[in-house]
C-alpha cells in the first residue's frame, strides 16, 4: 500500500475509535444507572430474576425488596431466552449479583460460587417439601432456597377433543393419534414449544429412563429413550405439530389464541387460560413412551441462592432469611397472585386456597403423583448436550441412538470433572 | 507503530513557541493539534480494542474455564482443540455459504437502487431516505420483527398468509432445517438492513462520475442503457464497488445478532461468532478456547481482506480516477 493510503487508514481508524469510545461512554451511562448506591450508603444489593411471563410480578419482586429495611436492594429483570449463560457471565464480574434465581446445579456449588444456607434453612427445614430439600443438597449442606414449584405438563381443550372424538392419550402413540385428528384448517394438534426442548426431560422419564442414576452416571441412552424421539422426529414431520409460534411454549398465547388443541405449558400459565378459556381446560402428563414407561411431569421452579464470591455475603443471606424464610405472606403474594406456583413450603401449600380446587387441584395432583424434580447433577452444559439431540434428531433427521451416545460422551465428560 | 511514537515525542516543542505567538503557533502547529484532537480516541482505542486483543491472545494460552485470569500455561492446546473441533470448522462453511448468498445479493441490490434514486426526477430525497431508513433498525429488533410477525409459523403469520392464497399449508420457516427456509428468513433481514447504507454510498459514487464522459460515449455511438452501463458506470463504480464487497465481507464474519435470536436452540446455520460465543459464554464458560478461535477467526479476515485487496487493487482506486 502507498503512503498516501497508509495515512488514510490512520483516519479511518481514528473514526473507528471515536466510535468505540461514543459505545463505552453510552455503555458507561448505563452502568451507573443501576441505582446502585442511592441510597446513600453505597453497598446496597444487587439480585438477579429472570422475566416472569405474568403481569405484575416484576413489580412484585420490587414491592418485596423494598420493604426491607436493612439495606437497599436492587432488581435485575433479566428478559431475553438465555438468563443462564447473562447470569454465568455477570458472575464473573465486579457486578455480580450478590443474591440470584436459579436452578440447583452442582457446578455452582464445586466452584465455590454460592454459599452454603444450611444454617438459614435448618430451623424450617421439616417445613419445606422434602425433594427440594434433596435436590438442593449436596453433602449434607443446603446451598439455595427454594422458591416456588413449578410442575409442567400438557394443557388441552376438552371441547375440541369431543369434537374429534379423541380421548386423553396415555402413550406417545396415542399423543400422536390425537395431534393427526384434532388438526384442523385452523388449529394443529399440538404445541411442544418452538424447539422442542421444554418436553426434553419428559420423554427421558416418561420412556422408564432417567437423567442420571444415582451414583451420578448417564441413565438417558436407553432403547426405549430412542424410540421415543424417533416417534416425535414422526411428530415433527407430520405437519400436526405447531412451529414457530411467535410466543414461545411458557406463554399460554397459541392454546389460548386456538392456534393448538394441545400445548405443553406449566402451572404458571393457568390464570390466564383461566381467563381466555373459562373451564375448557385439561391437564395430563406427558405420556408414556414403550410398554415399560410411566407418565411423567416435570416439576421444575425457581430457587434463591447466593453469590459466595459477592462483597456482601452475610447481608446477601439476611435478606434472602428475611423474604423467603420468614415473610410467608410474600412467599404466598408471590406463588398465587399472579401465575399459579406450588409454594414449597407446606404450611403455605396447605392453606393456599387458589390451587385447592378446579383445574388448579388436578395440576397439584398431577405434581404430587408423576413429577420428577431436579437432579442437582444434570447441569446446565449436561442440558445443553440434550438439546443438541433434539435439534439433531428430532428437528433433523439424524439417529437417535448415534446422538444419545455423542450425548452420553459430553455428559460423561462433564460428570468426570465435576466428580472425578 | 514508530512514526507515532516521534510524532508524540516532538509535540511538547511546538507547543512552547505557541506561548509567544499563540495565533500563528496554533495554525503552524498541525502536529500538536493532530494529538488534541486524535489523543483521547487513541486512547480509547488502546483500551478498547487493543487492551482486549491483547488479553485474547494471553488467554488463548492458557486453561482459562470460568476465569478470566488463568493461571495454568497449556501452550497451543486450545489452539488444536479449536481447529479439531468439527462446529467451529462447520461454522467457517456456514460463513462461506453465507458470505455467498449475501454479498452479490446485497451489492447487486444496493447497486440497483442508487441507479433507480439517481433517475428519478423528483421525489429523489424522499426515496433516498426511506431506503435509508432501515439501516438505522437495530439488527436485533430486526430479527425479532422476521421472526415473529413475518416468518412465524402460523397461519397469521404475514409469509404464510401470503402463501395461504394460493392454498399452499403453512411454513415453519425457522422451526425445520429441511428445506432450509431459515437461510431465506436470515438473508431477507440482511438485505433490508444493509442495502440502504450501500446505495447511498453509489450513490455518491455515481453523482461523481463527470458527465463528460457519458456525452463522449453517445458521441461515439454508444447506445444508453446496457451498454453505456456496461462500459462507462460500472467501471467508473470499480472503487466504490472494491469498498462495498470488502465491506460486506466483513460484516458476514461478524454476523450474530440474527443468527443468534432467529436459530436459537439449533445445531444448524452457526456462524463463526455464534460459536465463539456459545464456547466462551455459554455454559462451559472456556475462555481460552474461545480467544483462540477469535483469533484464528481475526487471522482469516485479515487474510481474506489482503487477498481481496490484491485482486480487485484496493486503494489502487485513487490513481485509476
Amino acid at each position: 500500500m502507498s503512503a498516501s493510503s497508509n495515512s488514510n487508514w490512520d483516519r479511518r481508524t481514528v473514526l473507528r475509535a471515536a466510535m468505540g469510545l461514543a459505545a463505552a461512554g453510552g455503555l458507561a451511562a448505563c452502568g451507573s444507572n443501576t441505582g446502585r448506591g442511592s441510597g446513600g450508603s453505597g453497598d446496597g444489593l444487587v439480585q438477579y430474576f429472570h422475566a416472569y411471563g405474568e403481569a405484575g410480578v416484576e413489580q412484585a419482586v420490587k414491592r418485596y425488596a423494598k420493604a426491607y429495611k436493612e439495606t437497599s436492594v436492587t432488581t435485575q429483570w433479566i428478559t431475553g431466552n438465555n438468563f443462564e449463560q447473562k447470569l454465568f457471565a455477570a458472575l464473573l464480574t465486579k457486578n455480580a449479583p450478590d443474591v440470584f434465581e436459579f436452578h440447583p446445579q452442582i457446578q455452582l456449588i464445586k466452584s465455590g460460587q454460592v454459599a452454603d444456607l444450611t444454617d438459614i434453612i435448618e430451623p424450617v427445614k421439616s417445613d419445606f417439601n422434602q425433594a427440594d430439600i434433596k435436590s438442593h443438597t449436596v453433602d449434607g449442606k443446603i446451598y439455595g432456597v427454594r422458591m416456588i414449584d413449578d410442575p409442567q405438563f400438557f394443557f388441552y381443550r376438552p371441547s375440541l377433543f369431543e369434537k374429534a372424538k379423541v380421548e386423553v392419550p396415555t402413550t406417545l402413540e396415542e399423543l400422536i393419534e390425537a395431534a393427526a385428528k384434532l388438526k384442523t384448517g385452523k388449529v394443529k394438534g399440538a404445541y411442544l414449544g418452538n424447539d422442542l426442548t421444554p418436553v426434553q426431560h419428559s420423554l427421558i422419564w416418561s420412556a422408564g429412563a432417567d437423567t442420571l442414576t444415582a451414583d451420578n452416571k448417564p441413565a438417558f441412552n436407553t432403547d426405549a429413550v430412542a424410540d421415543g424421539l424417533k416417534q416425535l422426529r414422526g411428530l415433527f414431520t407430520s405437519g400436526d405439530l405447531l412451529l414457530d409460534a411467535p410466543a414461545d411454549w411458557w406463554d399460554p398465547s397459541a392454546f389460548t389464541q386456538g392456534l393448538t388443541a394441545i400445548q405443553w405449558c406449566g402451572m404458571w400459565a393457568m390464570p390466564a387460560m383461566q381467563e381466555a378459556l373459562g373451564d375448557d381446560i385439561g391437564v395430563f402428563p406427558f405420556p408414556k413412551v414403550g410398554s415399560a414407561g410411566k407418565e411423567s411431569v416435570y416439576n421444575g421452579g425457581w430457587s434463591m441462592f447466593v453469590n459466595a464470591k459477592g462483597k456482601n455475603v452475610e447481608a446477601a443471606k439476611e435478606y434472602v432469611k428475611w423474604l423467603w424464610i420468614d415473610q410467608k405472606e410474600y412467599q404466598e403474594d408471590f406463588a398465587t397472585s399472579y401465575g399459579f406456583h406450588i409454594p414449597p413450603r407446606t404450611s403455605l401449600a396447605e392453606s393456599a386456597s387458589k390451587l385447592k380446587s378446579g383445574l388448579p387441584a388436578e395440576g397439584v395432583k398431577l405434581f404430587n403423583e408423576f413429577g420428577h424434580f431436579d437432579n442437582i447433577g444434570w447441569t446446565q452444559a449436561m442440558i445443553a448436550a440434550f438439546n443438541d439431540v433434539m435439534a439433531n434428531s428430532v428437528r433433523k433427521d439424524g439417529d437417535p441412538k448415534a446422538q444419545l451416545a455423542a450425548c452420553e460422551k459430553k455428559v460423561s465428560t462433564e460428570l468426570q470433572k465435576l466428580f472425578g | 507503530m514508530s512514526t507515532t511514537t516521534t510524532r508524540g515525542v516532538a509535540s511538547p516543542a511546538p507547543a512552547k513557541v505557541s506561548k509567544d505567538r499563540p495565533r500563528r503557533g496554533l495554525k503552524a502547529n498541525s502536529t500538536f493539534n493532530f494529538w488534541l484532537f486524535t489523543g483521547p480516541f487513541l486512547i480509547g482505542l488502546v483500551i478498547f480494542v487493543f487492551v482486549p486483543i491483547g488479553w485474547s491472545l494471553y488467554l488463548s494460552f492458557f486453561e482459562a474455564r470460568f476465569t478470566v485470569t488463568p493461571s495454568e500455561f497449556i501452550g497451543l492446546d486450545n489452539y488444536k482443540q479449536i481447529l479439531s473441533d468439527t462446529d467451529f470448522r462447520n461454522s467457517l462453511v456456514t460463513f462461506t455459504v453465507f458470505a455467498a448468498f449475501i454479498v452479490p445479493t446485497t451489492w447487486a441490490l444496493s447497486l440497483g437502487l442508487a441507479l433507480l434514486v439517481n433517475r428519478l426526477r423528483f421525489m429523489r430525497a424522499f426515496f433516498r431516505s426511506v431506503f435509508f431508513l432501515p439501516t438505522a433498525v437495530s439488527y436485533a429488533a430486526a430479527a425479532l420483527i422476521w421472526k415473529m410477525s413475518i416468518f412465524n409459523g402460523v397461519r397469521f403469520g404475514m409469509a404464510n398468509t401470503f402463501l395461504g392464497w394460493f392454498g399452499i399449508e403453512n411454513i415453519a420457516w425457522l422451526g425445520n432445517p429441511d428445506p432450509p427456509w431459515y437461510w431465506l428468513v436470515i438473508v431477507t433481514v440482511r438485505l433490508w438492513l444493509q442495502s440502504g447504507f450501500y446505495m447511498i454510498l453509489f450513490l455518491a459514487a455515481l453523482q461523481n462520475i463527470p458527465r463528460e464522459l457519458y456525452e463522449a460515449a453517445a458521441i461515439d455511438g454508444a447506445k444508453p442503457g446496457w451498454q453505456t452501463f456496461r462500459h462507462i458506470t460500472l467501471p467508473q463504480l470499480r472503487a466504490t464497488s472494491t469498498a462495498v464487497i470488502l465491506l460486506l465481507l466483513i460484516a458476514a464474519y461478524q454476523a450474530f445478532d440474527e443468527f443468534f435470536i432467529l436459530l436459537g436452540k439449533a445445531t444448524w446455520g452457526m456462524p463463526p461468532l455464534v460459536e465463539l460465543y456459545k464456547m466462551a459464554l455459554g455454559e462451559n464458560q472456556n475462555y481460552g478456547a474461545g480467544s483462540a478461535g477469535a483469533l484464528i477467526l481475526t487471522a482469516l479476515i485479515c487474510l481474506v481482506t489482503l487477498f481481496q485487496g490484491k485482486i480487485m487493487g484496493f486503494g489502487r482506486g485513487d490513481e485509476s480516477q
